[in-house]
């Protein structure tokens, strides 16, 4: 028996019983499917963060204030204290590293921006000239904060494209006064539209200056400072070297937190891989119900065709040539099957891609490799090891069908 | 040639031995017409399906043109299967999601014949049974009496030196069932061993070898060319009415 009969007999056998073959192809399909798509969610969710996090500036030192991060009640709390703040000089202290190249220092707060009759709440973020460069921002128009002493409380203020638009419409704000709170800032510059980032949109920012900031706010303690290494290879250095500086500074006590950017950005890597992972677990249990479908329509089937395999016996066949046909039926089976399955499942990637041009989507490949060997798997295993039960038995008892 | 000697044939049922045949010794020419005759049960179907290498003895030797095929294994029957010995069923047994031709061209594929020899036989047989009209029909699209010939057609169509008939009558009414044992019969002027099971004493009675068996045992033969002596009681094989 030729190669090409063999593929055209079981070809022949699949059209013969088109309702258990698209049957079949649909569980196999919907199978390989969502695990793609799931998958390509997770994935895409995770290089979507990890995006985030390097246009937010490369070679970065964080500096909170503070032995916790986030907010909530922390040790000190509870007898009655709050970590000591992080100051001006503090930051300013950094620069003596030799592995620091820039700093900025953050101070955010929120507050009524206002132009003639219209007003609106901002998100006001206090930093210095350096910013600019440290967060790899952009300027649309104008000039960013002015260099020189962060102590500087000038009044003036940079907008971001959203809050320009709304205060100046489609013209340029530069050098128009805004009141900001109770003082009033002469705009300079306005960033260009970057969109979200982090949860921070820039678009509706104010950036003033650190020390107008302060005054604005009335305090004189930072939110962030972010510390910008010399090189990569220097990261470690200024992570040890902040933290030296900082703790000496606050007296030996240990009260700021001092991470580097690789540390947060792996911290995330691992929360959306295990993510991920968890998606493709719900996937691959819809894989394996697939599997279970394409098991029992193919056990079902074959017994069927005991006697079409007894009949093959008679006019000559061998039990290994029966097992070749059951075989190519299984592999043609199961190949359409998880080729259809992954089409759609990535048509189905291209429309979310489509549909959240920001979320980088894309099954990874021990996804799609994993997704179609089991069905692939499941397929043949499932045909072939009755056919091949079926071509043991002796001729007589399969043509009665029993 | 078929040479069988001190052949038996117990199946297992429930924990126990039945005997469907008792040492049968047989020879049938090349050429021969035999019909095999008895009551249900009697072993006829299990000798038939022994001869056509369906089935296997649990004891005795079965030689087909010199060669013991008792001996073969799966492979070797196949390719004997294939080359030597044709089946026609009761119940037919074509392939359902296949045309007609493409049923006859089964045996065909099977052992490999290239597509222009099998296009051309496939044509001559389904010409020679009248079929040719019919050669794209599926099996439930054709009368019995189309579908029987389709399967005599099928089993001729590697040109076997053995024809076994299971009561290849069984599921036609008279005059159809008439059609297709002269269509058997022409084959047997064809140098083709023809062997028949049959109920049916009128159809039996044409062979020009009778065999009756009753109980795993050929009781007695007609119209043979050499008498076996008869083992067990000997009745007249007027049963299966």
């Amino acid at each position: 028996m030729k190669f090409l009969d063999v593929v055209q007999f079981a070809a022949g056998s699949l059209q013969g019983s088109r309702t258990r073959t698209l049957l079949m192809i649909l569980a196999m399909s919907i199978g390989v499917a969502a695990v793609v798509v799931l998958t390509a969610l997770g994935e895409g969710a995770r290089r979507y963060v990890i995006n985030q996090f390097s246009s937010l500036g490369t070679n970065l030192v964080l500096v909170f204030p503070g032995r916790t991060e986030t907010a909530g009640i922390g040790p000190g709390m509870l007898l009655g204290q709050i970590p000591r703040e992080l100051s001006l000089d503090d930051a300013e202290a950094l620069l003596r590293s030799r592995s620091v190249g820039r700093i900025a220092p953050l101070t955010v707060g929120s507050s009524q921006i206002s132009k003639d009759a219209k007003n609106r709440e901002v998100i006001v973020l206090g930093s210095t000239a350096d910013l600019m460069a440290v967060r790899h921002m952009t300027l649309g128009r104008g000039r960013f904060l002015p260099p020189g002493d962060v102590h500087a409380s000038e009044s003036v203020c940079v907008l971001g494209a959203k809050i320009n638009s709304e205060l100046f419409g489609k013209e340029s704000g530069v050098g128009a006064w805004v009141r900001l709170g109770d003082r009033r800032f002469r705009v300079i510059g306005i960033m260009s539209s970057q969109g979200e980032s982090m949860g921070f949109n820039t678009d509706e920012i104010v950036i003033v200056p650190v020390a107008s900031a302060h005054m604005l706010f009335n305090t004189s303690g930072l939110f962030r400072i972010l510390v910008e290494a010399k090189n990569r290879d220097s990261i470690e250095q200024a992570r040890k070297d902040t933290e030296t500086i900082l703790f000496a500074r606050h007296n030996g006590e240990k009260d700021v937190t001092v991470v580097t950017q690789d540390a947060v950005l792996a911290t995330f890597d691992r929360i959306l891989r295990a993510l991920t992972l968890a998606v493709g677990g719900i996937a691959a249990i819809s894989l394996a119900v697939a599997g279970i479908l394409i098991m029992n329509v193919m056990l079902i089937a074959v017994s069927q065709r005991v006697q079409e395999i007894g009949l093959l016996k008679a006019l000559g066949a061998p039990a290994a040539k029966i097992r070749t046909l059951f075989f190519t039926e299984a592999v043609l089976l199961s190949g359409i099957g998880s080729i259809t399955g992954l089409v759609i499942g990535e048509a189905g990637v291209l429309v979310i891609a489509r549909l959240y041009p920001s979320l980088p989507v894309a099954a990874p490949w021990w996804a799609v490799l994993a997704a179609v060997a089991t069905s692939l798997g499941t397929g043949i295993l499932f045909s072939v090891w009755p056919a091949r039960r079926a071509a043991q038995l002796d001729p007589v008892t399969a043509l009665a069908g029993r | 040639m078929i040479q069988l000697s001190e052949v038996s044939r117990s199946f297992l049922v429930g924990g126990q031995t039945v005997s469907a045949l008792r040492n049968i010794d047989l020879s049938i020419a090349a050429g021969d017409y035999v019909s095999i005759m008895g009551p249900s049960g009697s072993g006829k179907s299990t000798l038939l399906n022994l001869i056509g290498l369906l089935d296997r003895p649990s004891s005795g030797s079965y030689k087909l043109d010199g060669g013991n095929v008792t001996a073969l294994n799966d492979e070797q029957q196949a390719r004997v299967r294939s080359e030597k010995i044709g089946f026609v069923f009761q119940s037919f047994h074509l392939v359902p999601r296949l045309s007609a031709a493409m049923n006859i061209e089964l045996p065909l594929i099977l052992a490999g014949i290239p597509v222009d020899e099998r296009r051309r036989r496939v044509a001559q047989l389904l010409e020679n049974y009248g079929l040719t009209e019919r050669a794209d029909h599926r099996p439930d699209q054709l009368s019995g009496g189309q579908r029987q010939r389709v399967a005599i057609a099928r089993a001729t169509s590697m040109h076997p030196s053995v024809l076994l008939a299971d009561e290849p009558t069984g599921n036609l009414d008279q005059a159809t069932g008439r059609e297709v044992i002269n269509l058997l019969e022409q084959l047997t002027e064809q140098q083709v061993t023809l062997i028949l099971v049959t109920h049916d004493p009128v159809i039996g009675g044409r062979a020009k070898r009778q065999l009756h068996m009753v109980d795993g045992q050929i009781i007695n033969e007609l119209g043979s060319r050499r008498s076996l002596p008869p083992k067990g009681v000997v009745e007249g094989g007027n049963d299966g009415q």
